[in-house]
């Protein structure tokens, strides 16, 4: 393995950057390879599909055998409001393998009490996301409904090109956070990205199943990407 | 931030790749071990890794202990010579039984120096 790759690859795992490291495995030479950098024909097909699905292997381009090993960060749940639903949704999320974090200002929701052993920070999302902002392999999960809170994590959710982002609310809710977003300069397809109202069709009721609803489209947007969603990842 | 720098830290103790980043910068001759293919019930995925140095210190796991001591034999041949080995342990092969691979499985297994 080169040396120098080794550590570009480390350094681009530690930045949370989707990498794939192939070795030839007739002379065991390497190459890294970004996400986005282009790759022409049957071996930069396998690299796409390598991306898509997270799944490392053996293929066969070109007449040659390369092993495709990738590393894709692991994905991180942001959650806007300690709500009951959250209470119920943060430790779901971790048992699915999310690194989940529960943010809200509102410090009488906040408290270490309602969520033990969670990631919580009661401040505004501006500041609770400084140290670690929304990337392509965060999922958003806005359930406050207070625009004064959700807004701005949904807007830089969208702008980062995160895998998910939903957001509590009635459709009527919805149709003036649309306009809001507008306002702020976002466009139609951006804002069409949002799940809005949020969650699975489940005929979820409890706030339980509301976040087993809002689970199941986190885990769909992340393991089943439709065209769209890969569009906007493949801009970032 | 300190809990979340010390996991951080943690983290790359665990991670074989980091370790050998980490093993290298110190100077220490490293061979990095793959999972390539696996066939049947295998306890690693394929991708892990096992990172190995010329004295034997081994860190992360191809099989979950299975036949982790004959890639380290195999790991310090590969170091010697630079030459990348393709190893392959299954319940057919005689290693894999006296390397206790017995859960029905088979994996390939492919050693490289780094440098």
């Amino acid at each position: 393995m080169d040396p120098h790759l080794l550590r570009k690859l480390n350094a681009a795992r530690r930045d949370r950057q989707a990498a794939i490291m192939l070795t030839d495995l007739a002379d065991g030479r390497n190459r890294l390879m970004m996400k986005g950098d282009p790759i022409a024909g049957e071996l930069g097909e396998a690299v796409e599909k390598a991306f898509r699905t997270g799944k490392a292997g053996v293929v066969e381009a070109e007449g040659q055998r390369f092993f495709l090993n990738v590393h894709v960060p692991s994905p991180r749940m942001v959650i806007i409001g300690a709500v009951h639903i959250s209470q119920a949704l943060a430790p779901m999320a971790a048992m699915a393998g999310f690194d989940v974090r529960v943010i809200d200002p509102r410090t009488a929701f906040a408290t270490p009490e309602r969520f033990e052993n969670v990631d919580l920070v009661a401040d505004w999302p501006e500041d609770a996301l400084k140290d670690r902002p929304i990337d392509p392999f965060t999922a958003l999960v806005a359930v406050t409904h207070d625009p004064k809170i959700d807004d701005w994590p949904l807007i830089s959710a969208l702008k980062a090109g995160a895998f998910y982002v939903g957001a509590l609310g009635s459709r009527k809710t919805h149709a003036r956070r649309v306009e809001r977003l507008s306002d702020a300069g976002l466009g139609e397809a951006e804002i069409g990205r949002i799940d809005a109202p949020i969650g699975l069709d489940i005929g979820a009721q409890s706030p339980e199943e509301i976040a087993v609803a809002i689970l199941g489209q986190v885990i769909a947007a992340l393991r089943k990407p439709s065209p769209h969603t890969l569009a906007q990842a493949e801009k970032v | 931030m300190t809990s979340q720098i010390i996991s951080q830290a943690a983290e790359d103790q665990l991670d074989p790749l980091m370790v050998a980043e980490r093993w290298m910068l110190d100077g220490r001759d490293v061979a990095v071990a793959t999972v390539i293919e696996t066939w049947g019930s295998a306890p690693r995925p394929v991708g892990s890794h096992l990172v190995i140095d010329a004295e034997g210190n081994f860190s992360g796991s191809v099989s979950g202990g299975c036949v982790e001591g004959a890639v380290i034999s195999e790991a310090a041949e590969v170091i010697a010579c630079g030459e990348p080995k393709m190893l392959e342990f299954g319940v057919a092969d005689e290693t894999a039984w006296r390397v206790g691979l017995s859960c029905g499985g088979k994996i390939q297994v492919y050693v490289e120096r780094v440098g």
